[in-house]
């Protein structure tokens, strides 16, 4: 399958959003509303569940799952206030030591006037930074789209999984073969240049693993992720809060590739 | 050492006149009120229009040499060098044209300095090389100067002009968004001081990352300073954006910058910033 198929795949409106995960994945689920500084950005959801008997806060960028739902909620993406919410669930998880699910389906962060005017670029650099801070552990797995900077405003985790058909970019491949060739049509050669696909993740370190989409129905999916993440939390609750951030840092301290010269 | 050094040099020191040296009676036309003036006098203003106050662009060099003290500037991290791991179609080329452009092998200059005799880490990106865009060596040479400032107990002056994640080098280029923010943390945890200086452009990804994380975020007049390009914004909700939008000027207003500082005026504010914040006991 091409890198285009698989974002067309990742993109499809009948696969599972956030919230169906959600469902599936936690039991005694309340959600929790608003950045308590401007409002309640639809298109990030949290709140406290329960992991088997783990209590655990979740966060996931939801795109809707009818054509109503995506219209309140910008097609899944996120305005500042999103970004400004989830960080308030990232340090209440903190405080009462729970660990962070995140669930990453975007396009990218809301592009507009007044995303602009509320600050959308220092609302991600204070989720890159406060979560790699964050002295509990966070785990993300990119579902569908992980589109640029909106998409890694979740993701500064201690373990990032990639479903098989999710991709994750810096740049839409529509967007890049714009500025490369000045044709969004190429969108199908960009997706091949830019290397998204959950495999390429994983080669680049970028992505623990890559979940397989081969069950027989969504639920069975569903416990199998529930199984993977009851094992990482074992391993990860055994550490102190300040190891799990340094443990972060020296994940992402660890991306990026380059020739070291002697001096 | 600088200072002693300054007392007994006679004529006034190249930075008070913004360090550059253009060739005789070159004109320069201001791009914004027109006003006709030679190099040599925009160039001792610090490449600002000394009718409008419109502030050109500069390039890595002039500005290590507009603020810091006179051979200060010690280079840091020049051994690392961009490879192509996407073997994205043009890059090597890019790379090879940006080099000659700009005089610089990537998109940031680091290193350490001081400034008005207060000691600090400066990292200057490179608007020639590429639009300042972060690929792995900028993101790597940006953590690393974090790093060796907070082990050797040093603020950070940052001055940002970027386009954002340097796409050719795809999902590498996002992490150094994650990496970077890491090491501000880093620094900061440690009690360290990081001053933000953003410049025309900073955009996309940096300006979603180390731009903002300054603890004090100081801009230039009317740098363009934004998440999404104002083109594209436009594009996506058909609507015409005013004159100012991203403008430093809204951006204060929007209450995202501590201070809009001109460039003539940057280097004294930064010394007095960094004396204000000299840690106790370690007099210099």
């Amino acid at each position: 399958m091409t890198a285009y198929e698989r974002l067309q795949i990742a993109r499809s409106q009948d696969r599972p959003t956030s919230r169906a995960y959600i469902e599936r994945l936690f039991t005694d689920v309340l959600e929790l509303h608003g950045d308590r500084k401007y409002a309640d950005d639809p298109a990030v959801i949290g709140g406290i569940g329960c992991l088997g008997n783990i209590p655990v806060t979740f966060i996931g960028i939801e795109r809707g799952r009818d054509l109503q739902e995506r219209i309140r909620c910008n097609f899944g993406c996120p305005m500042p206030e999103g970004y400004r919410k989830a960080l308030r669930l990232m340090k209440q998880a903190e405080k009462f030591s729970r660990p962070v699910i995140c669930f990453v389906d975007t396009s990218g962060a809301f592009c507009g006037e007044e995303a602009e005017e509320r600050g959308q670029g220092q609302a991600i650099a204070d989720n890159l930074i406060q979560m790699m801070g964050l002295q509990t552990p966070i785990i993300t797995i990119v579902i569908g789209e992980g589109g640029s900077g909106g998409a890694l405003g979740l993701a500064v985790a201690n373990r990032v999984y990639m479903l098989e058909n999710a991709v994750f970019s810096v740049i839409s491949p529509e967007g890049c073969a714009s500025i490369l060739w000045e044709d969004a049509k190429k969108a199908n050669e960009a997706a091949e240049c830019l290397k998204i696909t959950a495999e390429d993740m994983k080669r680049f370190g970028v992505a623990e693993d890559v979940i397989s989409e081969e069950f027989v129905d969504f639920d069975s999916m569903c416990k199998g992720i529930k199984e993977k993440l009851l094992k990482d939390l074992d391993e990860l609750c055994a550490l102190s809060g300040r190891e799990l951030s340094e443990k972060r840092y020296e994940r992402f301290r660890k991306l990026g590739v380059y020739r070291e010269n002697i001096e | 050492m600088n200072s002693i050094v300054g007392m007994f040099r006679k004529s006034k020191n190249v930075l008070e006149t913004g360090g550059i040296t253009p060739t005789v009676e070159e004109k320069i036309r201001c791009p914004i009120c027109k006003s006709i003036d030679t190099k040599r006098s925009v160039a001792k203003n610090k490449m600002v229009c000394p009718s409008c106050g419109h502030h050109y662009r500069i390039n890595a060099k002039t500005r290590i040499k507009a603020i810091c003290d006179r051979n200060s500037f010690c280079e840091l991290f020049t051994n690392l060098e961009t490879t192509d791991p996407l073997r994205f179609p043009g890059y090597e080329t890019k790379l090879q044209n940006s080099r000659t452009v700009s005089g610089q092998p990537e998109g940031v200059v680091c290193g350490t300095a001081t400034i008005r005799t207060q000691p600090c880490a400066v990292f200057v990106m490179e608007p020639q090389f590429m639009m300042g865009s972060m690929g792995s060596v900028v993101g790597e040479k940006i953590t690393r100067l974090f790093e060796y400032a907070a082990e050797h107990d040093l603020p950070v002056v940052g001055f940002t002009a970027s386009g954002g994640a340097r796409m050719q080098e795809g999902i590498l280029s996002l992490m150094q968004m994650a990496k970077t923010s890491g090491a501000v943390h880093y620094h900061s945890d440690r009690g360290g001081l990081y001053i933000t200086v953003l410049t025309d452009p900073t955009t996309g990804g940096v300006t979603a990352s180390f731009a903002m994380l300054g603890d004090i975020i100081l801009s230039e007049p009317n740098a363009l300073i934004g998440f999404a390009g104002k083109r594209v914004i436009e594009q996506t909700t058909k609507k015409k954006l005013p004159d100012n939008f991203q403008k430093a000027e809204f951006l204060l207003d929007c209450g995202f910058v501590d201070a809009i500082v001109p460039r003539t005026e940057m280097r004294t504010t930064l010394g007095q910033l960094l004396k204000q914040h000299r840690k106790r006991g370690t007099v210099k």
